[in-house]
């Protein structure tokens, strides 16, 4: 099955599509609503600034498509920005609406650590997670974020750095991520491997 | 349970080779970068970071090449610069598949370039270089390949380019740089307790116990070497399982 990505001019589009390919599955980058309303699966990379990804979505006609999508049913992975649109609200624009999807909003890390929280750090499970499985306790992740989800209903792993956090949620067919599996070596190709058989 | 250290191995290019100076002067060979990126990739380095140091307008094309060719090898974060000046050259650094843009003299002469950049791409993917040397009772900013004194204080100028939208410092000791002695601890220290960001330390490695001290002592987020890594003289598993055991937070992929 080939894989949508929508393309929204994030940074880390093309390497997300590298790490798809290398496992061999066939990508579709896409900023058209109308391929969007058909995609059979959807991953949405994202990284920089919130305000940039809601604004796009705006300015190219894909939030209905995309939430109509989700809420049919089609398998969605959301990474770093992809992950905290899902919510109503980032305090990072907090005049911008999200895709109101999962209860609950993005808020700021804490200042008392360094930000952008960037770097390897470890999650720790919580619970059953079908795009976590075979991932060892203690894996590292890569990140790069200064906003995260601190209340999600939905996590399945969270990751610490001046606050407690959402480092992975799943919903139904909503998977998301705050870290980058296309950056984070083979950790993050088995995170990858498993959103592909969750959607064979 | 904390944010690892990162260990960064640099391929300092003419574009298309990797070359390393000492000094900053004196270049020699040192290899293919997309031979060394993908020996990195799987020998557990956290990052990799690619310069042009030649940094010639007619020359661009091909280092856009090579970061192309390298971005292809890696599952790891890539930060790549050298002759930054324009948000146009940052697009096309990211567009060819960078994590993340590092500018150095453009920015002390122009530090809009920072928030030009940072709007666009996310502070996280701005990496502020700056080439730091001791000057009496403080560190003056070094410019145009660390020949010339910008006459401004490297503290100042790190704060100020945070204010301005940088996500991260990469600090080069200009006297230390190739000289095997260890890390500046005391500069790394100074910037690192400044700063709001992580703060990646250069110039000077060559010990894994010069990595130990950089990170306890001198409060380093990551450290940056060059020439002891392509050399083989120190491997990057090695150095994290000697850091690992020495106490020090390490990603030990298996």
């Amino acid at each position: 099955m080939k894989i949508t990505i929508l393309d929204y001019g994030a940074g880390n589009v093309p390497s997300v599509e590298r790490a798809l390919q290398r496992l061999g599955t066939g990508t579709h980058r896409t900023s058209s609503p109308e391929c969007i309303s058909k995609a059979k699966a959807l991953v949405l990379p994202g990284v920089g600034h919130y305000a940039a990804l809601v604004r796009a979505l705006d300015e190219k006609h894909l939030r209905a498509p995309l939430i109509d999508a989700i809420q049919r049913g089609v398998p969605f992975l959301g990474i770093c920005l992809g992950l905290q649109v899902l919510f109503k609200s980032s305090e990072e624009a907090s005049e911008l609406r999200g895709l109101n999807l999962l209860p609950g909003a993005v808020a700021a890390l804490p200042p008392r650590v360094k930000l952008p929280h960037m770097g390897w750090n470890q999650i720790e499970k919580k619970g059953e997670s079908s795009l976590l499985s075979g991932i060892d306790a203690g894996a590292y992740f890569y990140f790069a974020h200064s906003y995260a989800a601190l209340d999600s209903n939905d996590t399945t792993a969270t990751c610490s750095h001046g606050a407690e956090f959402a480092a992975a949620i799943e919903q139904r067919n909503i998977f998301a991520v705050q870290f980058h599996p296309e950056k984070s070596g083979d950790s993050g190709v088995r995170v990858l491997q498993n959103f592909l058989r969750l959607v064979a | 349970m904390s944010l690892a250290h990162r260990i960064i191995p640099c391929l300092d290019t003419d574009g298309e080779r990797v070359v390393k100076g000492v000094n900053f002067v004196g270049l020699r060979d040192a290899g293919d970068p997309v031979a060394l990126a993908a020996r990195y990739n799987a020998e557990g380095a956290d990052e990799l970071v690619v310069l042009d140091i030649a940094a010639s307008r007619d020359r661009r094309p091909t280092f856009l090449e090579t970061i192309r060719r390298v971005a292809a090898e890696l599952a790891i974060p890539l930060t790549a610069g050298g002759g930054i000046r324009t948000l146009e050259d940052g697009r096309a650094v990211v567009r060819a598949g960078a994590d993340k843009v590092t500018v150095n003299t453009a920015a002390v002469e122009r530090p809009a370039l920072i928030s030009e950049l940072s709007r666009e791409f996310g502070a996280q993917a701005v990496v502020l270089a700056i080439d730091a040397k001791r000057c009496s009772d403080h560190w003056d900013v070094m410019v145009r390949g660390g020949r010339e004194s910008a006459s401004r204080d490297a503290i100042e100028w790190a704060l100020a380019g945070v204010a301005a939208g940088a996500g991260e410092i990469l600090l080069t000791s200009v006297d230390r740089d190739g000289t095997q002695s260890g890390f500046d601890v005391a500069l790394t220290a100074a910037i690192s307790g400044a700063v709001t960001v992580p703060v990646i330390a250069s110039g000077g490695a060559k010990s894994p116990a010069h990595f130990a001290q950089i990170f306890r002592e001198g409060a380093a987020d990551a450290a940056l070497a060059a020439s002891i890594f392509h050399d083989e003289v120190q491997s990057i598993h090695a150095l994290k399982q000697f850091l690992a055991s020495n106490g020090v937070e390490v990603r030990l992929s298996c």
